[in-house]
């Protein structure tokens, strides 16, 4: 049975500037989400990423289109609470420790420190900062800093979690555990996830579809389906499948380049 | 994990070691005596009389001179200890209000604009042309003396308080602010959560301007005609009678200069107290 899609993006375009200077961000992307994809968006710098990834969190807004999440509009959705960013810098409190971040949203949003302190815990247990709690951000890692923001996103338990390159400042060992990571996050809370990232390799190793865009304007080029099985493992990076999808993502944006020149 | 971590206790140890105090009083006794080297020597190579420039022993012995009412040192204390008493109350109303000017400014731009430049114009005005001018009026008023020169003191203090703290509460990057925006947060929940704690260190950087110049802002309000009390009547005193205790004026001038480094190292001591988040610069 069918179930209405849980992010529904039609014909939404995206354009900044004044009369003079005009940048099309994003021109006349459609997308349909279901509940508990892994989704990236993965394309070269510019091609409208972000912006997408703000208007669904209405951070910002369209110029043309509409957007839909979890069956009503994206400002709604925001005061509803349904959705945790997660942005490319961690993006802590200085003044707060790892804990007191992470407990940011749930001290905006009033919910009684008794009930959520346990899944608080949980989250930063998740992320492995278990023995961390009391640590202020210069304190941790990049990397830690970044897991100590992903808890803070999950923390008030939203259905959906924006993630905007949230590995992009990290090594590439580093990355590769957090993708473990936050595959192990996906599977134990079926969350849905609007993941972007400019690595290809990276997208293909996370999700179950990958939207491909382009810029100038920014559009979606093509969409590929990841048949790899979950879970998915190290071994996964050396699966043939593994190679041809990041090929066949690989293709689709030489064609796009090659196609403009 | 492979990943390091620092831990706070390791770094914080450092700072603390009797040998860490062993050294700072050495720089100072070497700082003392390189000043007074030079002093001597200046006093000696280029002939300077007592009255321009006394012996640091004249100083010395200034401190120690009785008087009717006691010895000198104890005079000025009692002096200084009136002197801050001003200070204080003017730093107390100066730093309020600048800090409430400043998140005035920060909501509403429009107010910002129509009063920032009379704030800046404030602090252009001569202030020892105003100081007579409030002595007198608050005087005639029939206010206590020592509310003119916190009036003054908070004049000179309230305006780095504004003009910092505005910058603090500013200072915000625009993804701590999304991300606020995500959370659905109210302009209150903003202001307290995210622009408040920002802003203090910039509050500290303020306040330990503020500290001094409040200090010498209650000194410059003692100085007209008619002041009783404060080491501000000392030092005009010291001026007056110069030629003839060529070390009190001197003498006076250390004790308010004294006063300036305890008001602000009071500050930061309390920033170093509160601001505890920072990474310690090593
Ligand atoms: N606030 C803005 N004002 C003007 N132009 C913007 C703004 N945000 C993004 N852009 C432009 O829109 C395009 C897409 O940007 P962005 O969504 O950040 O791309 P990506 O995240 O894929 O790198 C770029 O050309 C960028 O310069
Ligand atoms: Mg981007």
């Amino acid at each position: 049975m069918p179930t209405a899609p849980i992010i529904a993006i039609d014909k939404v375009s995206r354009i900044y500037g004044n009369a003079n200077a005009t940048t099309v961000a994003l021109k006349d992307v459609s997308l349909t989400i279901e509940k508990g994809e892994l989704i990236s968006l993965v394309g070269p710098s510019g091609c409208g990423k972000s912006t997408l990834l703000r208007l669904i969190a209405d951070l910002d807004t369209p110029s043309q289109g509409k957007i839909t999440v979890n069956g009503h509009a994206p400002e709604q959705a925001r005061k509803q609470r349904e959705y945790g960013f997660v942005f490319q810098a961690p993006t802590l409190y200085d003044w707060r420790t790892v804990e007191r971040n992470a407990r940011l949203p749930l001290e905006v949003m009033g919910r009684p420190a008794g009930e959520w302190q346990a899944r608080l815990d949980k989250m930063l247990a998740m992320v492995g900062l278990r023995d961390f709690h009391q640590h202020y951000p210069w304190q941790l890692s990049g990397g830690m800093q970044q897991r100590a923001s992903i808890a803070r996103a999950l923390s008030f338990d939203p259905a959906i979690l924006l993630m905007d390159e949230p590995f992009g400042a990290l090594d590439e060992f580093t990355r590769e555990r957090m993708n473990m990571e936050l595959l192990d996050i996906w599977e134990t809370t079926h969350k849905t996830i609007l993941f972007v990232t400019h690595s290809i390799a990276e997208a293909v190793f996370l999700s179950s579809r990958i939207v491909v865009m382009t810029p100038r304007p920014g559009r979606i080029a093509a969409t590929v389906n990841v048949d790899l099985p979950y879970p998915r493992n190290f071994d996964t990076r050396e699966d043939p499948r593994f190679f041809e999808l990041v090929t066949q993502v690989r293709e689709t944006l030489k064609e796009e380049f090659v196609g403009h020149v | 994990m492979a990943e390091s971590v620092t831990s706070a206790g390791e770094l914080d140890t450092t700072g603390h070691s009797p040998r860490r105090w062993l050294w700072l009083l050495l720089g100072y006794l070497v700082a003392f005596g390189l000043i007074a080297v030079v002093w001597e020597g200046s006093k000696a190579l280029f002939a300077i009389p007592d009255y321009k420039l006394p012996h640091l022993a004249q100083i010395a012995e200034a401190f120690f001179r009785p008087t009717p009412k006691g010895p000198t040192w104890l005079i000025l204390i009692q002096d200084a200890l009136y002197t801050a008493f001003e200070a204080f109350v003017g730093f107390t109303i100066g730093s309020v209000s600048g800090f409430l000017i400043a998140a005035l400014f920060q909501r509403y731009v429009h107010v910002r604009r129509g009063f920032m430049p009379y704030v800046i114009a404030s602090q252009t005005v001569p202030i020892i042309a105003v100081a007579p001018m409030i002595v007198v009026g608050t005087g005639s008023l029939g206010a206590p003396p020592w509310l003119s020169k916190s009036i003054i003191a908070a004049y000179l203090t309230f305006f780095p308080v504004v003009i910092n703290v505005l910058r603090g509460l500013e200072s915000v990057d625009r993804d701590a602010l999304l991300l606020m925006r995500s959370y659905a947060a109210t302009d209150n929940q903003i202001f307290r959560l995210l622009r408040l704690p920002a802003s203090v260190p910039y509050l500290f950087t303020a306040l330990k301007i503020a500290a001094t110049a409040s200090i010498i802002g209650a000194i410059i309000g003692e100085l007209p005609v008619g002041s009783t009390r404060g080491i501000g009547v000392q030092i005009v005193v010291g001026s007056q009678y110069n030629t003839f205790n060529p070390g009190f004026l001197w003498a006076t001038i250390i004790v308010a200069a004294l006063l300036g480094m305890i008001a602000y190292g009071m500050v930061a001591l309390a920033e170093r107290r509160i601001v505890r988040w920072k990474r310690p610069e090593s």
